[in-house]
């Protein structure tokens, strides 16, 4: 591994604007260290031609005075974004390949900042999943091993592949999307920063369809600078999405000015759990001694509908799916498994282009909503969900940001909790509330477990907050100082 | 007198209610920028949001709603400022999304009314249910291959406006009424062209039968009946049929049906117990419809004026009667000949040569109206020249002949041909005192008390002057003339 593949965007910029090397050196390292951790799963497909081409023209451009925001700057896709001419599968064998005529706008405001593609990243297929294990492409496995043990731990999900490659240095950044944790979490089990945005601040327009009233693309990078560079590229406005909000979108990096004396931190109560680790409420009690330290103030506040979150969010993203996902039916592009009859047909192409886990949120989500029992489950549902909101409305009105772990553990093992999907559904616990909310969360690695892998902290910000979110996270990362490398990375350790 | 079918047990009142889906004129798709136009080659007019393709959104289309208000308000309905998109989940070939996105629980227009015209001049209000948007499906073609079926999705997408009549209409005219009084707003409104034949207006017929004075019958529906005819067809037959079962002592089932247009029948598409569970939740890809009371006031104020009141103003201004008037107004385009006409001229004339000689000849030569040779201006100044006495009424109907083939000016024709009528007494005098002349026996009869041989002096005089005196005259000379 060459030192480039450590570097932050930030310094990676840096350095190519001073001339230290260039856009297409950045890149062939990258491409070197993709193929390196190649056992790690972390793309689907790689793009080396397309990123080379990238990089040469954004050498141009920076030469020319023109250099974008993200400039020269090569970063995996995770493959729910749709990309012009590159296949999109959502890591389903249904869409396997699918190459898309059109470029989704996250994706395209990342090339038009200058960004290079190095490949698709892998995920849980249609970014259901908390560990990426339900990719119809194979597993993606954690750079981060435990001490003592090469068993194979997964990088947490969906955003999996994102994770890996970041923390893997194959990637020096990648988009995630975040439904109910699948930016958040993957960060945490992978040692990385991942930040979901405010719902409607990035488009969703082209990135293939989970649970439309939660899905949000967001940033993976290892530090809270690079995701705020990469979500001010990424971030706008979108007459094609019509939840998108018309808002300007600020210089994220002016709001990390480390400065938070005075701010209050919402510590809620409802988020320490029988039966959550000893290591994660420290790591919790840690993060607040950091904010104690540089001026904050913390408050105890309660979001007391906080149980009702995971159950709620498991009726409304698999009501949604049930039905984003009826458009994959072999008639128009896909697999197709041919019938006997047009139903036939259905069932066959579904029956074999889903994974289980798939399958399952469909039939849960078909449920929810028949007829009988759409009041007890769907509409109690979006009830539970406006209660959720309106307890991070009040908790606002006293606090600036709230603290939390994100995942209830660090990263587990590849096999472990296979066989009980709400154990992994729990997963999403510390997540879901705000994804719920709509609400800006950030993933900060924070420290290593006693395992040896990392661990992360959440802090959640108002809607359309993402500065305040980016500077406390500021914060914690600078007195946290995390700099530990994982086992499986580019180079070795 | 009211419809009734005559059963063996005695009569039987029909009940109807009519879904009816209407298509929104507007250059592109409810959700996409997709053009609508009808006849484009299969699989032209499609966007990526129309097929469905991955990670596409529906962006809302402003013209379509400003359809709709307008629509509501055309009916004289309830505008609602806030409305909800739904999807309705189903699975079939030509629709890619897997589902329509349309209104359920919320729609943009609410209760309205809709005023019948029956025979004879009479009227009747019947209650609009509420009106919502939705997108239509694509198109499936099946006889194109021995086992497949083709896929067109140009409709797929395009904006439909469901307007949902409550159970107000009793019989097959009645339905009638509604289906062109209902297709005449539309038009007056521009929001639809009523086209029948191209799928732009299409109904579901609800249709249950009871004893008069009972509680309403278990009913059936028959989709998609595509005019009015076949709709009446549908009702008779499926009124017939629930009353034959319900007679023999059976059920009837409540369920879809389908319209053989071959043998005027219906026959049974799907029970309610294999009917679709639509699963309907809000679109999350869509936020609710929120619209401005000022942006409604804006439209309210393009409205024009629509058959109802232009059939008061006809029966108030220009003495019509509601029969006459309310053929006037039936289709906008004729109602505004007629005013064109009528300007300035006898009102009541102009609306009896308007609906008789004019839609005569209109009819016999199959021409729309935009193509009449004979233009509203022109048939105004034939009017003219019959009110100044220039000519008769039957002089009148020549020039008319001749303006048809010709489209020249009636007043050009009559000078031409020299038919200006007589009213010089002079002429008129001689031809008479020839007539008599050279009759003596009819004469001698008339004076004898045989009065009703006045008609024949007077044709005769008509034909002595080639038809160009003026009857009144004739008719005055001839009596003091024969009265010696």
């Amino acid at each position: 591994m060459s030192n480039l593949n450590n570097l932050t965007i930030s310094d990676a910029l840096d350095g190519m604007e001073k001339g230290d090397f260039s856009a297409r050196e950045l890149t062939e390292a990258h491409i070197s260290a993709m193929e390196e951790t190649r056992e790690l799963n972390a793309y689907i497909v790689e793009t080396p031609e397309i990123a080379l081409e990238m990089a040469d023209a954004s050498d141009k451009k920076r030469a020319a005075g023109d250099a974008g925001l993200m400039e020269g700057i090569p970063i995996a896709m995770k493959d729910l974004f749709c990309t012009e001419g590159t296949q999109t599968t959502a890591a389903s064998r249904i869409l396997d390949g699918f190459v898309p005529t059109y470029e989704s706008t996250v994706s395209g405001n990342l090339w038009n900042a200058g960004a290079v593609m190095l490949g698709k990243s892998n995920l849980d297929q249609f970014a259901m999943g908390s560990a990426n294990i339900t990719s119809y492409y194979g597993n993606v496995i954690n750079p981060w091993q435990r001490k003592d043990s090469d068993a194979q731990l997964t990088p947490g999900g969906s955003s999996g592949g994102s994770a890996a490659s970041v923390a893997a240095r194959s990637a020096m950044a990648a988009t995630g999307t975040d439904t109910g944790g699948s930016i958040r979490q993957p960060a945490a089990f992978s040692g990385i920063v991942g930040l979901k945005p405010t719902y409607g601040r990035c488009s969703r327009w082209g990135v293939v369809a989970f649970a439309s009233s939660l899905d949000q693309a967001g940033p993976m990078t290892r530090s809270v600078r690079d995701a705020a560079i990469m979500l001010e590229a990424m971030a706008g406005y979108d007459a094609k999405d019509s939840t998108s909000v018309k808002l300007d979108v600020p210089s994220y990096q002016k709001a990390l000015t480390g400065d938070i004396r005075g701010l209050k931190v919402g510590i809620p109560k409802e988020y320490r759990m029988d039966g959550t680790p000893k290591e994660i409420d420290e790591a919790w009690e840690q993060g607040i001694e950091w904010l104690k330290s540089a001026g904050a103030e913390p408050v105890e506040i309660s979001l007391p509908h906080t149980k009702y979150a995971l159950p709620a969010y498991y009726i409304i993203a698999p009501a949604e799916c049930s039905s984003n996902l009826a458009r994959y039916d072999g008639v128009r592009y896909g697999l197709r498994v041919d019938g006997e009859s047009l139903d036939d047909m259905y069932e066959r192409t579904r029956g074999e282009g889903f994974g289980d886990e798939v399958k399952r949120r469909i039939l849960i989500g078909t449920y929810v909503l028949s007829a009988g029992y759409y009041d007890a489950y769907y509409n109690k549902a979006r009830r539970v969900r406006t209660l959720i909101a309106n307890d991070f409305k009040k908790a606002y009105e006293s606090v600036d940001v709230i603290l939390t772990p994100t995942a209830p553990s660090p990263a587990f093992g590849i096999g472990e909790k296979m066989d009980d999907p709400i154990a992994m559904y729990l997963n999403d616990v510390f997540t879901v509330p705000a994804s719920l909310a709509g609400l800006p969360g950030i993933s900060v690695p924070t420290g290593l477990s006693s395992e040896g892998t990392p661990l992360g902290l959440q802090l959640l910000g108002k809607a359309f907050d993402e500065e305040t979110v980016l500077k406390v996270a500021g914060v914690v990362e600078e007195a946290a100082g995390f700099s530990a490398l994982p086992q499986l990375m580019a180079g070795g350790k | 007198m009211s419809y009734r079918i005559k059963g063996n047990t005695g009569e039987w009142e029909v009940v109807i209610g009519l879904e009816v889906h209407a298509q929104v004129i507007s250059k592109s798709k409810l959700f996409s920028g997709a053009a609508t136009a009808f006849g484009a080659d299969p699989n032209h007019h499609v966007s990526l949001v129309d097929a469905a393709m991955p990670g596409m959104l529906p962006v809302l289309n402003k013209e379509v709603v400003e359809q709709g208000v307008r629509t509501g308000l055309g009916l004289r309905a309830q505008i609602n400022m806030k409305s909800v998109f739904e999807r309705k989940n189903y699975f079939y070939a030509d629709l890619p999304q897997g589902y329509q996105i349309s209104q359920f629980l919320e729609p943009i227009v609410g209760e309205g009314t809709i005023t019948l015209d029956l025979e004879g001049g009479d009227v009747r209000e019947v209650g609009v249910e509420r009106m919502h948007l939705e997108q239509d499906a694509g198109k499936s073609v099946h006889d194109q291959h021995p086992t497949q079926s083709y896929i067109d999705l140009n409709r797929s997408g395009v904006a439909l406006m469901e307007i949902v009549s409550k159970p107000d209409l009793r019989s097959p005219e009645e339905a009638g009424a509604y289906l062109r009084k209902l297709r005449s707003i539309l038009r007056y409104l521009g929001t639809c062209d009523g086209n029948m034949d191209e799928g732009s207006m299409r109904a579901d017929v609800n249709v249950s039968v009871r004893k008069p004075g009972d509680e309403l019958g278990t009913r059936t529906e028959t989709k998609n009946v595509n005019s009015i005819r076949y709709v009446q067809q549908a009702i008779e037959h499926e009124a017939k049929r629930q009353v034959k079962i319900l007679e023999e002592g059976g059920e009837i089932v409540q369920e879809t049906r389908l319209f053989d247009a071959s043998n005027g029948t219906t026959r049974s598409m799907r029970s309610k117990e294999e009917a679709h569970d639509y699963r309907y939740f809000p679109d999350p890809d869509l936020l609710p419809l929120v619209l401005d009371p000022a942006w409604v006031e804006d439209i309210k104020a393009t409205i024009p004026e629509l058959p109802d009141e232009k059939k008061e103003r006809f029966i108030n201004d220009f003495g019509l009667s509601a029969y006459d008037a309310g053929i006037l107004v039936a289709d906008r385009e004729k109602a505004m000949f007629y005013e064109e006409v009528a300007e300035g001229r006898d009102p009541k004339l102009a609306a009896n040569w308007v609906m008789g000689d004019f839609f005569g000849a209109l009819n016999k030569s199959g021409l729309s109206l935009d193509a009449s040779p004979v233009s509203a201006k022109q048939l105004g100044g034939l009017i003219g020249l019959i009110k100044d006495n220039t000519i008769s009424g039957r002089i009148a109907k020549e020039v008319f002949e001749v303006m048809w083939e010709t489209s020249k000016d009636a007043d050009t024709i009559v000078e031409e041909k020299g038919l200006k009528q007589i009213t010089d007494t002079g002429p008129i005098e001689a031809a008479i005192d020839e007539i008599m002349a050279a009759n003596p026996n009819q004469v001698e009869a008339f004076r004898g008390g045989n009065e009703k041989l006045i008609g024949w002096f007077v044709g005769q005089t008509m034909k002595a002057t080639g038809g160009k005196a003026n009857p009144g005259m004739v008719n005055q000379l001839l009596k003091k003339k024969l009265a010696g």
